[in-house]
């Protein structure tokens, strides 16, 4: 169905990508993993996954000289997804062991989960599990996220969280003890979550599928 | 308050999923791939394959039921069972697995676990402890199934796995698992309490209601279960006659059911827990 539109999967060794590559497959979406900037810059969707450390992940991307490529890429206006650590690395830094500086697409931070809550009760970190996801706006309908019900629960193993300087961006909330922070971010062809898609059963893959969607209407811009 | 995730292990050995007592006297229940996608559909929050004799058999074949498992299942795959090195986890994360989990490995060379989550990243690394309650009430850690003793004690190991970065730990009680007493509740708690990671508990639910007791009494973050959850499958669809013709399906043959289990299903499970006000992903579970 997307037969001749390619997807580039970032490898920048962090983390397991088959999953996602697997995700691709089960939409029929055309995606290789990669760490060749041409691929990268040339593809009609690119996503960038990953877990791990930011402070890494970042380094890596310099070694393999992949930063200018995403910046490049986004700024071409195709459809692009951040996942988990994919969507940390957007941010303007983060506080992972010392301040590390992020791609700097959103302005923002990437904080830790305190280890504590409000009332003083341990807070387990990382969180891993499903939590839903829902919003106060009424833009959820034209996103990433069409098809998808309120409060419909996604799969997340994360240690920190993004917090945009500009709310306007979040796209989804999500709750850990009682800890409420942005579970996904959308601005133009930018989509980024918190939440592993792929691994959130049948409702994940319906972003997969919106997302190869917006590849075609991408596309056809372009002619 | 978290979203308890339910597990249900599903115990390896050759091409068959099979289950014992006590990780010992391995009856064949059928192939591991239908119960998997069946525990998808019917709401598993993640599943874990356990090669119960790696050491012993060829690995290609668990490759093979991870990668054709993972083109079916969009929920996270744990796999563990005689992984030994960084090139095993690579292997097994390639062939499709989201996390593995060490236990032998770890024993032998903690350092792996500092190792493996760093190149694969913590969440990826599960440290699973088998433990055996000790006459003088001391609990310490095995390896093979609760057959080799290591002299570790699993609350000073618990810790330490932890800080050397493992993402959560699978706590088993080799003296439960596989009869349907319940769970260890104080060996879960201890570990819960000790660790700032999650804990899974395993071994030993017979019931629905156990699983309840060791989220409530014994604070799991997670509850893997086996029998009650494959008893139930095999007392539904009944036997099934394709499974390999390897092993002991003696159990498979008579088609009789578990003494020691009341057989459930994921779906009342999760009921029953929403119903106890313990959150989990299921219907009329949403906040």
């Amino acid at each position: 169905m997307f037969g001749g539109l390619k997807v580039a999967i970032i490898d920048y060794g962090m983390g397991n990508l088959f999953s996602v590559k697997r995700a691709c497959d089960a939409v029929s979406l055309n995606a290789e993993i990669t760490n060749d900037r041409k691929k990268i810059i040339n593809s009609d969707g690119v996503l960038l996954p990953g877990v791990g450390a930011f402070g890494d992940a970042i380094e890596n991307l310099r070694k393999l000289d992949l930063i200018g490529a995403i910046k490049d890429y986004i700024a071409s206006g195709k459809p692009f997804m951040g996942i988990c650590l994919g969507m940390q690395l957007l941010m303007g830094e983060s506080e992972e062991f010392g301040i590390h500086e992020g791609l700097k697409i959103f302005p923002g931070k990437v904080v830790k989960f305190p280890p504590t809550d409000s009332e003083g009760k341990k807070i387990k970190v990382p969180e891993i599990g499903w939590e839903g996801i829902y919003s106060n706006r009424n833009n959820w309908g034209n996103s990433m996220l069409k098809g998808i019900d309120q409060n419909e629960y996604m799969y997340f193993v994360h240690s920190f969280y993004v917090v945009p300087d500009s709310k306007e961006i979040i796209l989804s909330l999500s709750k850990y003890e009682g800890i409420e922070y942005a579970s996904s971010l959308s601005k133009d062809n930018i989509f980024a979550c918190q939440f592993h898609p792929e691994r959130s059963a049948e409702k994940g893959l319906i972003i997969y599928r919106n997302f190869a969607q917006s590849l075609k209407i991408g596309g056809n811009d372009d002619k | 308050m978290k979203n308890i995730r339910i597990i249900p292990r599903l115990d390896i050995k050759g091409p068959n999923l099979v289950k014992g007592i006590h990780l010992e006297g391995l009856r064949v229940l059928g192939k591991p791939e239908k119960f998997a996608k069946f525990y998808y559909e019917n709401g598993a929050d993640e599943l874990i394959y356990m090669d119960v004799v790696a050491s012993l058999y060829n690995r290609n074949s668990l490759h093979s039921i991870v990668e054709r498992t993972s083109k079916e299942i969009f929920i996270p795959l744990t796999v563990g069972g005689g992984l030994r090195t960084i090139a095993d986890i690579r292997d097994v994360l390639r062939a499709g697995a989201d996390k593995v989990s060490l236990n032998t490995a770890a024993i032998n060379d903690p350092d792996i676990i500092k190792k493996a989550s760093k190149i694969f990243g913590s969440s990826t690394i599960l440290v699973s402890i088998e433990a055996i309650k000790q006459p003088d009430g001391r609990y310490l850690a095995y390896t093979d199934n609760g057959r080799e003793f290591t002299g570790f004690d699993v609350f000073d190991w618990a810790v330490r796995v932890a800080e050397l970065g493992a993402g959560e730990i699978m706590i088993t009680s080799v003296d439960r698992e596989g009869t349907g007493e319940g769970y260890d509740l104080e060996l879960t708690r201890r570990v819960s309490e000790i660790v700032p990671i999650p804990v899974i508990a395993c071994g030993g639910a017979g019931s629905i209601e156990d699983v309840k007791n060791v989220i409530v009494q014994g604070k799991a973050d997670a509850v893997s279960l086996a029998s009650v959850l494959h008893y139930g499958v095999v007392g539904k669809y009944g036997i099934n006659d394709d499974f390999a013709e390897e092993g002991n399906i003696e159990y498979l043959k008579r088609g009789r059911q578990s003494s020691r289990v009341t057989p459930g299903k994921l779906d009342e499970l999760k009921t029953f827990l929403i119903t106890n006000k313990i959150n989990c992903r299921g219907k009329g579970g949403k906040i």
